[in-house]
């Protein structure tokens, strides 16, 4: 049910093709022309929970990249955010560097640190390897505590907004063009690296490590370069992340938020990239209604009630897609795409 | 000379809880397969039920126990048929998922029921006291110790002369000739998850006891799985042996290197050097089965 009924595919052009036909291309259109027209409508408030969103959605395409395409499972992703966010930081406020040109060494500097914890999973998957990123992040995280001479440490450091041309990226609206841009082509590019012969590789060492290997996919090579795109995506999140707080500190890249990111994944549905999309809003939004809903529980159950249920709700989502819908939101969407081009007739 | 042994003597102490925490998620990894974040929490929940029958009921130390125990079997009990079952046959990162989600949902119920608070019971378990010329055990710790021995012990037994213990051994080896000799897959998974939880309890009563129980006692989860990895993930014996190196090598090198290091915390990253280095050099650990794949 790939295509709406009526089209066939006459060449490989035709076949390669993500958007293929005209209502296709509007579609897509009219959904940049609306969110790019958010500003005009929404307050401060909705803008700073799309720019979140919009963080997170490049993010969770890398992580979709390593864990969703290529299994390396990662629980250290916020800690290579952190890495970037850092590096980004460090760059702009001590050395005086731009935001346009620290943002890329902050992406090569997350990468880095990502192929070198990556180096173990050429030896080890599964659990294994889960471990080794868990390690990786309490380590960057304890790396980046102790140089308190350089990044504050746990008093954490002030980072400047970024400017072009003398116009700084000050306002709500103007960071959210910032983020949303840089997402649109980050979800561009993850579109695309998977239909690489990386991506490819990706593939067939998901599916089967042995036959990849038999098959003369080069192992160490693009498991690293998993490791390094994966991260590359963390870092420039992680950069986006501090530059908009103004401010870094490690209590922006708790542990749990590696597990999120994972559980963005799941709820999404891995190894797709609009999965990648779903699973970062969904995860989002719920914790959004959860601060809305939070107070309210307060004053009329209890406080402990209120702080629990964050908590609680994302544990329970995570665990009833797991056992009801494993492949995720993006499956559903498949099933009510093919479900209305088929209608009104069921077969 | 007295320090150094000091920190070996009360390395000791902790990685033989350590040891038995991690011993809970080597059973549970060996007969159903399935690697068990949430084993910190079920420490955690244990030093909470501590605090709850000791301080809050004033039950009696034994009485406490018992009732910790039991709840333990129930909550072992619901996590495998509700959240476990579903997942058998399922790929490795979402049996991950679900006890993360299950280490999530915990951490939810234990601020949900005791507000996530810190809570302690210092003083109220027995203490005995040695004192081995100058070096002197915290009696709490040393309870602590002679606790997870007999538990060990205890486990040891029931593994070699029980019906159960055997049938577990027995799924550990090879699931579908288990199944086809008559033993019930299902009723062996539900008891590991049962001792897993039952080992995790009482290991979060004894570290309550040391120095109190709040949410961020989970952690020891993370430090368990440094252990399980040292000694290799289906070892029983490499557990207890690992466990007794990284709660020794911890203490002695937080001992000697904090004063050094502006930071200090070395105590908490140390775990997650050791993990890094046996991925690296030894990943299946000092006794852990090498596993070989086919196509």
């Amino acid at each position: 049910m790939g295509l709406p009924s009526g089209t066939f595919n006459q060449g490989y052009a035709q076949d390669m093709a993500i958007f293929r036909t005209r209502t296709q291309w509007v579609m897509l259109f009219a959904f940049l022309i609306l969110l790019f027209a958010c500003p005009l409508f929404f307050g401060d408030r909705i803008l700073t929970i799309l720019t979140i969103i919009g963080i997170s959605v490049i993010s969770v395409h890398g992580l979709n990249i390593l864990t969703g395409y290529c299994n390396q499972i990662s629980m250290g992703h916020a800690g290579f955010m952190a890495v970037g966010a850092y590096a980004s930081a460090l760059l702009t406020a001590k050395l005086g560097f731009s935001f346009w040109a620290a943002l890329p060494c902050a992406a090569l500097a997350a990468g880095i640190v990502g192929i070198i914890f990556g180096l173990p999973s050429l030896r080890i998957k599964g659990f294994y390897l889960i471990m080794a990123t868990v390690a990786a992040h309490f380590i960057i995280i304890w790396v980046i505590l102790q140089l308190y001479g350089v990044t504050g440490g746990s008093d954490g450091m002030a980072v400047p907004r970024p400017e072009i041309g003398g116009f700084v990226f000050k306002s709500k609206s103007s960071y959210f063009y910032l983020v949303m841009i840089l997402a649109c082509l980050g979800t561009f590019l993850a579109k695309n690296i998977v239909r690489t012969r990386a991506g490819r590789a990706f593939i067939a060492i998901r599916d089967n490590e042995l036959a990849a290997e038999v098959m003369g996919v080069n192992l160490w090579t693009y498991k690293l370069q998993a490791f390094f795109i994966g991260c590359v995506f963390a870092g420039v999140a992680g950069s986006l992340l501090v530059h908009y707080v103004a401010f870094a500190t490690t209590d922006q890249f708790p542990f749990m938020n590696s597990v999120w990111y994972l559980g963005m994944l799941i709820v999404g549905g891995m190894g797709s990239t609009a999965g990648a999309i779903f699973g970062a809003v969904s995860l989002k939004l719920l914790d959004e209604l959860v601060t809305i809903v939070g107070p309210i529980l307060a004053a009329t159950v209890s406080p402990q009630a209120a702080s629990s249920l964050g908590l609680i709700m994302r544990g329970l989502v995570i665990l009833l897609f797991l056992i009801f819908e494993p492949r995720g939101i993006a499956h559903r969407w498949q099933m009510v795409k093919s479900y209305y081009r088929l209608w009104p007739f069921s077969h | 000379m007295t320090f150094f042994l000091q920190l070996m003597v009360s390395g000791f102490a902790l990685g033989m809880v350590y040891a038995l925490i991690a011993i809970g998620f080597v059973i549970i990894l060996k007969c159903s397969k399935a690697f068990n974040i949430a084993q910190g929490h079920f420490v955690m929940i244990g030093g909470y039920l501590g605090f709850t029958f000791l301080v809050t009921f004033h039950l009696p130390v034994w009485a406490s126990l018992l009732a910790a125990v039991g709840a333990a079997i129930i909550l072992g009990l619901l996590v495998e048929r509700l959240m476990l079952r579903p997942m058998v046959g399922q790929p490795v990162l979402a049996i991950i998922m679900m006890t993360i989600a299950l280490s999530v949902v915990l951490e939810g119920l234990a601020t949900l029921i005791w507000g996530g608070e810190y809570k302690t019971y210092h003083g109220v378990l027995p203490t005995i006291t040695l004192k081995v010329g100058e070096l002197s055990i915290p009696p709490e710790t040393l309870i602590g110790v002679i606790v997870s021995i007999i538990v060990v012990i205890i486990l040891m037994l029931f593994f070699r002369y029980t019906r159960s213990g055997l049938a577990m051994m027995a799924t550990a080896e090879d699931e579908q000739v288990v199944q086809s000799a008559g033993i019930k897959v299902t009723t062996v998974y539900a008891l590991s998850w049962v001792i897993a939880c039952v080992v995790g309890v009482i290991g979060g009563i004894i570290l309550g006891g040391v120095s109190g129980v709040m949410i961020p006692l989970s952690m020891v989860g993370m430090k368990a799985f440094a252990v399980v990895l040292l000694g290799g993930v289906n070892s029983i014996g490499g557990a207890i042996v690992a466990g007794i190196m990284l709660g020794v090598l911890e203490n002695v090198a937080a001992g000697y290197l904090d004063p050094i290091l502006p930071g200090g915390g070395l105590a908490n990253v140390f775990p997650f050097v050791v993990m890094i280095i046996v991925l690296i050099f030894k990943p299946y650990g000092l006794f852990g089965l090498v596993e070989i794949e086919r196509i």
